[in-house]
């Protein structure tokens, strides 16, 4: 029952848990993320400063006022102290200040955070929740993708945010990408916007942080931030309409007659389902089952013939396809680049 | 002012009785209307939930230990994590304190039972078969091998997961039906306290002396009037959305999963001081005795616990400062939630001040109440980190979040409640409880909570958010997550030695009398354990410490606290 590999990994496990955490909230790398750190950082700093005060008063108190007599009944009691209104003054009244200066502090954050100016060039991508995917519009450029989020690097000289519009098409579901942005949730009838301005190239990792069904621990996220060149080209390849390779035929012919084009969608063939990720270019992505496993055909084939395999309770029905087929519709689905 | 208490033992039920058939015995448990048989019942049906939820914990520990294990598929996870913290909620932590309340609300004001014994049996066994109903799913619908249909929508069953388009089947009626029934019995309960409280005092007790634990279980019962209303009518909501084709939650149909969320927490966040409002109680009882003191800003302490209850019943939306409601109520919220931290902390002082000056037993109640302080402290400040509403965007949903409300639950809450089956067993028994194995089970248990809940922490800093079944290795969680997971295990063990020090006193510990601590309220002014009538003469009282009076009649307090009367009183001396 336990894999045997992953408690041999253990100790290469101990060594990661102290480089570069992919998801560390304390690594920020976009602007609501630092403004997020910034203020946490004060919040620690308080709060650490209040208690080591207050349990550095408790351990005083233990070690010189602790019995020293037998314990015995009898033993004489210590004098009765019932109150006094002045101390109880100043240790409300220090309190509230620390309460009000805080208050402030974060009023600004959440200010600056959800009312932030919206630059004209900034980027829109829609953003749907599905039980347990990510579907990403990008309406101004007539793009749609999958689980796999592409938006241009936005430095402090060329800012280029990327508005969120998000909303679900079935359960509760929370955005959440550690190094870019706090949280937002992904509600069902109802329209939330966030931003992520990454300030450098790379890939972000998160994951669905509100409990959303069976399989809410694979609904992984992998935003890719690009040089403006990059996302330009794949701006572009994504716009083609699906490839069409003839040495595939044989796999696309098994796609378009099964099930699968009631869910997906292949533009530019008889596929228009929207129940599931568009396919027209899954070849290109990194990953497959929302982040779960690498894309390549092992996997691809394992997923198709039963996603139970490697994501129980994800909803796409086994497809019970023979042997031959599985190979085929692998090898036409690899060839969407 | 005399005080006059009967303090010589009552022996007369002390009268050794025949051997009883065990169904004679049964029957007598099964009808009984003591306030003290009954708070017995609670305190022994919780304590029997809080081993099956302790378990679900540990088989959720072991699935966690390492990233992507197959020790329980994601279904049975769900579940698991659901029955958990409902099991934890409603059927551990208020029976449990509910059930001290009923033993000694009635033993510290002078009463002989509570103002309503027929009611408070009937509230206990409506809230018993709510827990028996929710268990009841594990062997209903598709039976015990395939974990049959626990509900597994979570302890907050957030809408529209609970529609029955997502949640076919009856696992989320069970959860539902068993929450409506538990939800009578704690109105019950809730009821009967203040009626107790409030015209069973006996003679000389006034508002002014009655005792701080009495004080906050009015507190907690004024809140849970409040606060089950919503989610009772939330559960009703719930039914007629999956039965009768309504639409307040109904998303797919134009409902509000909001909607929902607000019903919830504003019952959620007055629960959470429901729960921890009885460990302050216990705190304001056992901290002065073991302290040889009494406790410091009595008027202040009843002001704080007062205003926190108040003042939460106004911070419920930062459990949703996630859920885009915007600036101006995330505004909010963060200043109510902040504002909670003074009386709160009002409260840690004028314990560190009754500490002060005083001669510190420390005995294992006394450990208890010590480690309480210790992690309230942290659980409190923590809570301000979550308050803060940015923070709380990366925090929120995380394990950080499970670190914390773990640190109120365990940490403080339960310590508490350790503290005060060492503090009280012994009235309730009339036996002592082992000190020795109380002492092992006190440093292992603090050893397991610390390794468990000061790392959990860590992933949640890291990213990691709760309720998923696995996570990914390349995430650097994994080491956290066994250190975790082998605290569950030393808590385990402890948790049994504390049964097992139950047991073993029960038949083998010392003859604790009437006031083994040298303590000063009335319960210990009876034998121990008390007989079913409690007071063979009804005391009066002339001070918030009585059997201080009795025994210092030289320095009775009540000369000291007539030094600031209550209005109330000056207006009687004006009069």
């Amino acid at each position: 029952m336990f894999a045997t590999q992953e408690w041999c990994g253990l100790s290469a496990m101990t060594l990661s848990a102290f480089v570069a955490d992919p998801t560390n909230i304390f690594a920020p790398a976009g602007t609501p993320a630092s403004s997020i750190f910034s203020l946490s950082m004060l919040v620690l700093g308080i709060t650490s400063a209040i208690f080591l005060v207050v349990a550095g008063i408790l351990t005083y108190v233990l070690i010189r006022y602790r019995s020293r007599g037998a314990g015995g009944r009898g033993e004489q009691e210590p004098p009765q102290i019932y109150g006094s209104n002045q101390i109880e003054l100043s240790w409300t009244v220090i309190p509230i200040l620390i309460v009000v200066m805080l208050f402030l502090a974060t009023t600004r954050v959440i200010y600056t955070t959800e009312h932030a100016q919206r630059p004209t060039n900034a980027l829109d991508v829609t953003v749907i929740g599905h039980q347990f995917w990510w579907e990403y519009h990008y309406p101004q450029l007539g793009v749609v993708t999958a689980n796999e989020l592409h938006v241009p690097v936005s430095d402090h000289a060329h800012p280029l945010p990327t508005y969120l519009t998000m909303s679900s098409a079935d359960t509760d579901h929370s955005f959440w990408v550690p190094r870019l942005a706090g949280k937002m949730d992904v509600i069902p009838n109802k329209v939330n916007t966030m931003w992520i301005d990454p300030q450098a190239k790379g890939l972000y990792l998160g994951q669905c942080a509100q409990y959303c069904g069976v399989q809410h621990a694979k609904m992984l996220i992998r935003v890719y931030a690009d040089t403006p060149e990059e996302f330009a080209a794949w701006i572009a390849r994504q716009r083609q309409p699906a490839v069409d390779d003839p040495s595939v035929a044989e796999g696309r012919n098994v796609f378009m007659h099964n099930a699968c084009i009631s869910c997906h969608t292949i533009r530019g063939t008889v596929a228009t389902g929207r129940f599931g990720p568009d396919l027209t270019h899954v070849g290109s992505r990194d990953t497959i089952a929302s982040g779960s496993v690498p894309n390549n055909p092992a996997n691809l084939r394992q997923f198709i013939d039963n996603p139970a395999n490697l994501k129980p309770g994800a909803l796409m029905p086994p497809m019970h396809l023979d042997s031959h087929d599985l190979d085929a519709v692998t090898a036409y689905l690899t060839t969407l680049k | 002012m005399a005080t006059q208490i009967p303090v010589t033992e009552i022996q007369d039920q002390k009268v050794q009785s025949p051997q009883r058939h065990w169904l004679e015995v049964l029957h007598d448990w099964v009808t009984t209307v003591d306030h003290k048989k009954i708070g017995l019942m609670y305190i022994g049906y919780a304590l029997i939930f809080l081993v099956i939820a302790g378990f679900e914990a540990l088989l959720m520990r072991v699935q966690l230990a390492i990233p992507n294990n197959h020790f329980v598929s994601p279904q049975v996870f769900n579940g698991l994590f659901t029955m958990h913290g409902t099991t934890m909620v409603f059927f551990v932590g208020m029976p449990i304190l509910f059930g001290f309340g009923n033993y000694l609300i009635p033993l510290m004001i002078g009463a002989r039972d509570m103002a309503f014994p027929r009611l408070n049996a009937f509230s206990f066994w409506i809230s018993a078969f709510g827990g028996l109903l929710l268990y009841f799913s594990y062997v209903g619908g598709s039976g015990l091998y395939g974990a049959g249909s626990a509900p597994d929508v979570g302890w907050f069953a957030y809408a529209p997961l609970t529609a029955r388009v997502f949640s076919p089947g009856h696992s989320t009626d069970y959860w539902t039906l068993s929450l409506l029934l538990t939800g009578i019995g704690t109105i019950g309960t809730a009821l009967n306290i203040v009626a107790t409280i409030i015209s069973m005092r006996c003679p000389g007790m006034k508002m002014s002396r009655l005792p701080l634990l009495p004080w906050l279980y009015l507190v907690t019962s004024g809140l849970t009037f409040v606060a089950i209303g919503p989610l009772t009518a939330a559960q009703i909501m719930l039914l007629l959305d999956r039965y009768v084709g309504s639409h307040f939650f109904d998303t797919q149909a134009g409902g509000s999963a909001v909607l929902w969320m607000h019903f919830f927490w504003i019952f959620g966040h007055p629960e959470v001081y429901i729960l921890v409002l009885p460990a302050f109680a216990f705190a304001n009882e056992i901290i002065p005795v073991f302290s040889r003191k009494a406790i410091f800003g009595y008027p202040a302490m009843v002001a704080a616990s007062v205003g926190i209850g108040f003042i939460s019943l106004g911070v419920w939306a930062h459990h949703m400062f996630t859920v885009g409601l915007g600036p101006g109520e995330n505004t909010f919220f963060t200043l109510a939630t902040m504002i909670i931290s003074v009386p709160t902390g009002i409260k840690i002082f004028n314990w560190l001040a009754t500490l002060w000056g005083g001669k510190i037993h420390f005995t294992v109640a006394m450990m208890f109440a010590i480690g309480f302080l210790f992690q309230f402290l942290i659980a409190g400040l923590t809570g301000i980190m979550l308050s803060v509403a940015p923070f709380d965007w990366q925090l929120g949903n995380s394990y950080f979040v499970v670190a914390h409300f773990h640190y109120v639950l365990v940490g403080a809450i339960l310590f508490m409640l350790f503290s005060a089956f060492y503090y009280w067993y012994p009235k309730m028994s009339g036996r002592m409880l082992s000190e020795r194995l109380g002492k092992w089970h006190f440093w292992l248990f603090l050893i397991g909570f610390h390794l468990t809940f000061d790392l959990m922490h860590v992933p949640g800093l890291l990213g990691m958010p709760r309720r998923i079944y696995t996570y990914e290795a390349d995430r650097g969680w994994m080491i956290w997550n066994v250190i975790i997971s082998s605290g569950a295990i030393v808590q385990t063990v402890a948790t049994l030695l504390f049964v097992f020090n139950m047991v073993w006193s029960y038949f083998r510990g010392p003859i604790a009398g009437p006031d083994p601590w040298d303590a000063w309220t009335l319960e210990w002014s009876v034998s121990s354990p008390p007989p079913s009538y409690n007071f063979a003469e009804i005391p009066v009282v002339a001070s918030r410490r009585p059997l201080w009076d009795l025994k210092h009649p030289d320095d009775p307090d009540s000369d000291y606290e007539m030094d600031q009367p209550t209005p109330h009183e000056k207006q009687e001396k004006s009069l």
